[in-house]
């Protein structure tokens, strides 16, 4: 299990953003691979002890999951994996490791609350 | 406060990682030496394995390695037996290594003496997944004993690795293993992934896999001219 290793990561990265902007942090939002090896519940159970004793202690980890998208050399498009056990075109059944979506362990937004300014 | 507002920072998690690797694959590049990264489950024969890899390699090749473990140095000390230099990168309660842990293990390496450099990663079929160690080829390892539904277990490992070895083929009879359906197995999650069947033990099917790391090391060099 990284996933604690994993959630301190995406809270050194919300903090920075953070310190730049003098922001409050409220919520991380996270894109997440189904290819990433990263477990999502393992992930959200570390989230609590992770933002321990940071400044964006009490933000919300919200995941959204990424599916695997491979390139069909056959059907020449992208196509979405059906299962994990089988990298094959879901349409037409070629193999294919053209993988072109699913490993994203991203921080792409964060949700914010302008400190405010002392009268 | 103000109403929360949502800013995009779009920041790869593990990008500092991404960063150390991508460094460490140039320096390898740089001095010609060639990469290989170990991944298995605990008890799959590793180290065994990483030890007549070794023994095997060096009448022709300058080899080295490096071996992740939990605890112990036990595995450092098997490998030694090779006579190949060897470090031991314990990683405490750390389930599987990461770039700048290999950047450590090797500050004091002359890399540019090496031919062949071996990281065996802590046994483990989910962690390691994730972490890019700037290595030229990552070869996943299980033995007959562990079934042959295991890629479709842990796909995600499978499918990032380059090659597939199945070893104690001495055992396979033993234990009924079906070669066909771990082929199938390893197909379905990474299609088109090249396959050795061998015995560390026995020696039986070495001699294929050791030929394959000698090309990938002559295409590696003649890529990256030293």
């Amino acid at each position: 299990m990284h996933e604690l290793s994993i959630a301190m990561g995406i809270v050194d990265a919300a903090v920075e953003e953070a310190k730049q902007r003098g922001a409050h942090v409220t919520g991380v939002h996270l894109r997440l691979g189904a290819l990433s090896g990263v477990v999502k519940d393992a992930l959200l159970f570390s989230w609590d002890v992770a933002c321990q004793d940071t400044m964006i202690e009490g933000a919300r980890l919200l995941i959204e999951d990424v599916p695997v998208v491979v390139f069909c050399p056959q059907c020449r498009q992208d196509r979405q994996l059906e299962s994990m056990q089988s990298f094959t075109c879901p349409e037409c059944g070629t193999p294919t490791m053209d993988v072109r979506q699913g490993k994203e362990l991203e921080v792409f937004a964060l949700e914010v609350e302008e400190e405010e300014i002392p009268k | 406060m103000s109403e929360p507002r949502l800013v995009e920072v779009r920041r790869n998690v593990l990008k500092q990682n991404d960063v150390i690797a991508r460094a460490l694959r140039e320096q390898f590049r740089a001095a010609g030496v060639f990469v290989v990264s170990l991944v298995s489950s605990p008890g799959s024969g590793k180290t065994m394995f990483l030890e007549r890899t070794l023994t095997r390699l060096q009448p022709k090749y300058r080899v080295a390695a490096l071996v992740g473990d939990l605890a112990t140095e036990n595995d450092a000390v098997r490998l030694a037996r090779s006579k190949a230099p060897v470090r031991q990168i314990t990683t405490g309660t750390v389930c599987h290594l990461e770039a700048a842990m290999v950047q450590n293990a090797l500050q004091e390496w002359d890399l540019n003496q090496l031919d062949f450099l071996f990281i065996e990663n802590v046994g483990n079929l989910v962690c390691p997944s994730s972490y890019d160690l700037g290595e030229n080829l990552r070869l996943v390892l299980m033995s007959v004993t562990e079934g042959e539904d295991k890629p479709l277990k842990y796909p995600t490992i499978f499918n990032s690795a380059d090659v597939a070895v199945i070893t104690k083929h001495e055992l396979a009879a033993a234990v009924e293993f079906d070669w066909e359906a771990a082929r199938k197995s390893i197909e379905s999650v990474r299609p088109g992934m090249q396959i050795f069947r061998l015995s560390a033990k026995t020696g039986e099917g070495m001699e294929s896999y050791l030929d394959f790391l000698g090309q990938r090391l002559a295409e590696h060099r003649a890529l990256a001219p030293t």
